[in-house]
C-alpha cells in the first residue's frame, strides 16, 4: 500500500529531484536559468557562495562513480555546504543491513539532503518515500530509470550552443538506450522542451521493448540517424553487453555505430557532439571526434557543476544570486 | 461449533456440479452433505442457519496458496493462513512444493497435513515436487508422494535442467496418474526481470520479462504434454497469446487445463508506474490487452480456475527499491470479493464465477471424486455462505492473512462471507 511520491510540494517548491518526467517545462527552464546564474561562480577567484552554509549534504552512493560524485561534491562545496561521501558498496547490505537501516542511521546524524545513486531502478523514489520530512532527495542515477541532473546538464549545454528554441533542433541519441538511465532522462527532457525531432539510433538489441512509445523516431542506421542533426549524443557502451548476446563485438559496433569524422559530415555543419562520459575511445567514437572542434564533452562536465548547484539550492529553498556575487 | 446436524435455510444455493441454482435448504449431518431441497425424513437440526438473501455454495478451493510453512514462518504459518482462508469461505488450499524443506518426501507432506489438521480451519492439499529438492535434475519419488496424498506434482516455477528432464518427468508422472502443474516460464527469457516488457518497463527502465517467456514455455510444454498424454495444468497464465494456445490445445483434445490468478484480472503494467512494490509479481502484470483476454478466457472456460496465487510476505520483503523486493501478493482475503467484482462488472455470471472457485479447481486435481468443490449428497460439508451485497474496504484492519502485501489496499469490494463450514463444522461466522 505505497503512496506516490511528489517532487513538488504543496507550496509549489522543489522537494525532491527524482526524474524529469512530469516536472514540466517551466521547472526545467527555471533550473537551467538558475544554473546560468551559478556558472559564474567557477570563474571567481574564491569559488564559493554562502548559500548552503551550515547545511549537510550526503552523497549516498550504492554504486561506484567518480565523475558524478565528484561534481555533486564540488557543487555542494561551492554552495558552502558540508559534504559527506558515503560509499555503500555491497558491504553494509551483505551484513544484513537493509537500505532503510542505512538510511535511518544517516538520518539520525541530522542531515539535510541525500544525493543518491543506486543500481536499482526506482531506488531514488523509494528513498524519497521513506526519508524523514525535511530531507530532500536528489537522484544521481537509479538503475536504468533516470539520471535527471545529467539530462539537465545536457540541456544546458545544448542551450548554450544552440539557443533557447529547441523546436528548431534535431537531436540524435546513439547507442545503448535499453540499459541507459541517461537516455531515458534525456528523452523526457528534450520532449518537455518541445525539441523539433528526437532520434534514437541503435540496433534492436539495445532498444527497450516499447521504444516507439517514448516519443522518438527510431533509426537502426547511424548514417541516416545523424543526417542533418544539430546535436548528436553518444551513449556509453558497457563492455558486458558483448557477454549478454546483445552485440557480437566492439569492432562491429564501432563499424556500424561509431562516430567518425567522416560520418560527422552527414550532420549539420555546426553539429555539436556530446557524451555523458566516460568515453570508450574507438568504440562509441573516434578520438578525433571526441577531441575535435564539434565536441562539447568537457563543457558538459563543467556545466554539470552549475546545474547541480542549481538543483541543490532550489531543493533547499534558497534563492540563487541574481548575478555572480 | 460442533453441531452435528445443520440446516442452511432459504439461501440461493449454487452448486456447479449439479447445475443447481435456486433457493433451497441444505441439510448437513455428521460432517457431510445430506440433501439439498426438502427436509429428509425424521431430520431435526441442532442448528438452523438463516441464509435468506445470501448465496450458499461449496467451500472454495484455492488452487495455489503459499502458506509459508515449513520454512518461512516469519511470513505466515499454516494456522494463520488457513484461518484467514476460513474467513473468506475457502476450505481447501493447495500448497505448492517450494517450502523449506521442499515437499519431496512423504514426511513433509505429513507435516503439512498435521499442522493443517491441528489448526482445523481448512484442508491443505499438498502439491508434490516434480524433481528432488526442486533442483530440476533428478526425479522425485512421485509414487510415494502420491501415496502420501499429493494429487499432483510440479516444479513451482523453478527451472528444469533440460527439456529432456521435463519429458521424462511428465512420462513418469503419467505412469502414476498424477496431474502435473506447470508454471510456464522460459528461465533465460525471464532472468533478472521484474516487469512486463512493455510501455511501463520501457519508461521506468525496469529489467523486463517479455510475453515470450511465457508463450515459448507453453508451446514447448504443450508439445510434450501432447506426446506423453499426461494430465497437465498450466498455472497463472498472464498473456493473451498463451490463453489462445491453451484454447486451441483443448479444442484439439489435449488433456490440459489452466488458471488465472485474481490480480491479473484487475491490474496491469500501468499499476507499476509509481514503483509500487505490491505490484511486483512473478509472472509480471502485463498489458490491458492481456487482461482483457484473461477475462474472456475465464468467462469462456478456457481458464477453468480462478486462484489467489497467495504469497504472503513480511513488511520488510516489500520495503526496498522495486527490483530488489520479493515478488508476490497476499491474495486469500480478496479472492472471493474479486470474483464477485467480475460478476458486477459483467465479465462472468455468478454461477460460472462460483464454478471457477470450486468445481473447476477440484476437477484439476480430481478432488471432485471425493465430493470436494460440490454439494453432492455424501460430500464433505464444506460450505460458504456469502452476503454478495455487503461491501468492505481492503486495508490493514480488514486483511486476515499475516501477509499485508496487497495492491488492492483502499479498494471497496463486494461480498462478505458470513459463514464457512468445513467438514460440517462452523469455522467462521461473521459478527452481526
Amino acid at each position: 500500500m505505497n503512496e506516490g511520491v511528489h517532487q513538488i510540494d504543496d507550496q509549489g517548491r522543489l522537494r525532491h529531484f527524482l526524474t524529469i518526467e512530469g516536472l514540466g517545462r517551466d521547472w526545467l527552464i527555471r533550473i537551467l536559468d538558475t544554473a546560468e546564474s551559478f556558472s559564474g561562480v567557477a570563474e571567481q577567484s574564491i569559488k564559493k557562495v554562502p548559500l548552503l552554509r551550515g547545511r549537510t549534504i550526503v552523497n549516498l552512493f550504492f554504486e561506484p562513480s567518480t565523475r558524478t560524485r565528484t561534481t555533486f561534491e564540488l557543487a555542494a562545496k561551492r554552495l558552502s555546504a558540508d559534504v559527506l561521501n558515503i560509499n555503500v558498496s555491497t558491504s553494509a547490505t551483505t551484513k544484513g543491513e537493509t537500505l532503510l537501516d542505512t538510511l535511518r542511521n544517516i538520518e539520525a546524524m541530522h542531515v539535510d539532503m541525500f544525493v543518491v545513486r543506486h543500481a536499482d531502478s526506482g531506488a531514488a523514489h523509494f528513498i524519497a518515500r521513506h526519508v524523514a520530512p525535511g530531507i530532500s532527495v536528489i537522484n544521481a542515477g537509479d538503475g536504468r530509470h533516470a539520471h535527471p541532473t545529467q539530462a539537465l546538464l545536457d540541456l544546458f549545454t545544448i542551450r548554450r550552443a544552440k539557443g533557447d528554441d529547441f523546436g528548431r533542433l534535431r537531436v540524435a541519441i546513439v547507442g545503448d538506450i535499453e540499459h541507459s538511465r541517461v537516455a531515458r532522462a534525456q528523452i523526457h527532457a528534450l520532449n518537455s522542451l518541445n525539441t523539433g525531432e528526437i532520434r534514437v539510433v541503435a540496433p534492436r538489441t539495445l532498444l527497450p521493448a516499447a521504444a516507439d512509445s517514448l516519443g522518438v523516431h527510431l533509426f537502426h542506421d547511424l548514417n541516416e540517424g545523424i543526417r542533418d542533426a544539430d546535436v548528436i549524443i553518444m551513449l556509453r557502451l558497457q563492455r558486458e553487453r558483448m557477454q549478454g548476446a546483445l552485440l557480437p563485438s566492439e569492432h562491429e559496433y564501432f563499424r556500424l555505430y561509431g562516430l567518425t569524422e567522416e560520418r560527422l559530415r552527414l550532420a549539420r555543419p555546426d553539429v555539436v557532439v556530446m557524451h555523458p562520459g566516460p568515453i570508450n575511445r574507438g568504440v562509441e567514437m573516434d578520438s578525433r571526434v571526441a577531441d575535435g572542434a564539434h565536441s562539447l564533452i568537457l563543457q558538459q562536465v563543467s556545466h554539470g557543476i552549475a546545474v547541480r548547484m542549481a538543483v541543490m539550492s532550489l531543493a533547499m529553498q534558497v534563492a540563487a544570486p541574481e548575478a555572480p556575487v | 461449533m460442533s453441531e452435528r446436524r445443520l440446516c442452511i435455510r432459504g439461501g440461493r444455493v449454487i452448486d456447479p456440479d449439479s447445475g443447481h441454482d435456486g433457493v433451497a435448504d441444505l441439510w448437513i449431518a455428521e460432517g457431510r452433505i445430506l440433501a439439498l431441497g426438502p427436509a429428509p425424513a425424521d431430520f431435526t437440526p441442532d442448528r438452523v442457519i438463516d441464509a435468506r438473501g445470501r448465496v450458499v455454495c461449496p467451500g472454495l478451493v484455492d488452487l495455489c496458496a503459499r502458506l509459508r510453512e515449513p520454512g518461512a514462518e516469519h511470513k505466515a504459518t499454516i494456522a494463520s493462513e488457513t484461518r484467514a482462508a476460513a474467513h473468506r469461505g475457502i476450505t481447501t488450499l493447495c500448497c505448492p512444493p517450494d517450502t523449506d524443506p521442499v515437499i519431496d518426501t512423504p514426511a513433509v507432506v505429513e507435516l503439512v497435513h498435521q499442522r493443517a489438521e491441528a489448526a482445523g480451519f481448512a484442508r491443505v492439499v499438498t502439491l508434490g515436487a516434480l524433481t528432488r529438492g526442486l533442483d530440476g535434475e533428478q526425479l522425485s519419488e512421485m509414487a510415494a508422494l502420491r501415496d502420501a496424498g499429493c494429487p499432483a506434482v510440479g516444479n513451482a516455477r523453478r527451472p528444469l535442467a533440460s527439456t529432456l528432464v521435463l519429458r521424462r518427468a511428465l512420462e513418469y508422472a503419467a505412469t502414476f496418474g498424477l496431474t502435473v502443474m506447470l508454471d510456464p516460464e522460459d528461465e533465460a527469457l525471464a532472468a533478472g526481470g521484474c516487469a512486463h516488457a512493455g510501455l511501463v518497463a520501457t519508461r521506468l527502465g525496469l529489467p523486463s520479462i517479455p510475453a515470450a517467456a511465457e508463450t515459448a514455455a507453453v508451446a514447448r510444454d504443450l508439445a510434450l504434454v501432447e506426446e506423453t498424454g499426461v494430465r497437465a495444468h498450466f498455472c497463472h497464465l498472464t498473456t493473451a497469446r498463451a490463453v489462445r494456445m491453451i484454447a486451441r490445445a483443448r479444442y484439439d483434445g489435449v488433456p490440459v487445463t489452466a488458471d488465472v490468478a485474481a490480480p491479473y484480472l484487475f491490474l496491469t503494467e500501468m499499476d507499476l508506474a509509481g514503483f509500487d512494490s505490491n505490484c511486483h509479481l512473478r509472472p509480471p502484470l502485463r498489458s490491458q490487452r492481456d487482461l482483457d483476454a484473461l477475462r474472456r478466457g475465464l468467462a469462456e472456460g478456457t481458464l477453468s480456475v480462478l486462484c489467489s496465487d497467495h504469497q504472503p510476505h513480511e513488511a520488510d520483503a516489500k520495503l526496498a527499491p522495486f527490483p530488489a523486493t520479493e515478488p508476490g501478493m497476499s491474495g486469500l482475503d480478496t479472492l472471493p470479493s474479486l470474483a464477485l467484482r467480475l460478476v458486477e462488472d459483467g465479465v462472468i455470471g455468478l454461477p460460472d464465477a462460483i464454478a471457477r472457485l470450486t468445481l473447476g479447481p477440484a476437477r484439476v486435481l480430481g478432488l471432485d471424486a471425493e465430493g470436494i468443490g460440490t454439494l453432492r449428497a455424501g460430500a464433505p460439508a464444506d460450505v460458504a455462505i456469502i452476503d454478495t451485497g455487503a461491501r468492505w474496504r481492503v486495508g490493514a484492519d480488514s486483511i486476515e492473512s499475516k501477509g499485508q502485501n496487497t495492491a488492492f489496499g483502499g479498494w471497496e469490494l463486494p461480498g462478505r462471507v458470513t459463514h464457512t463450514l468445513f467438514r460440517g463444522r462452523l469455522v467462521h461466522e461473521a459478527g452481526a
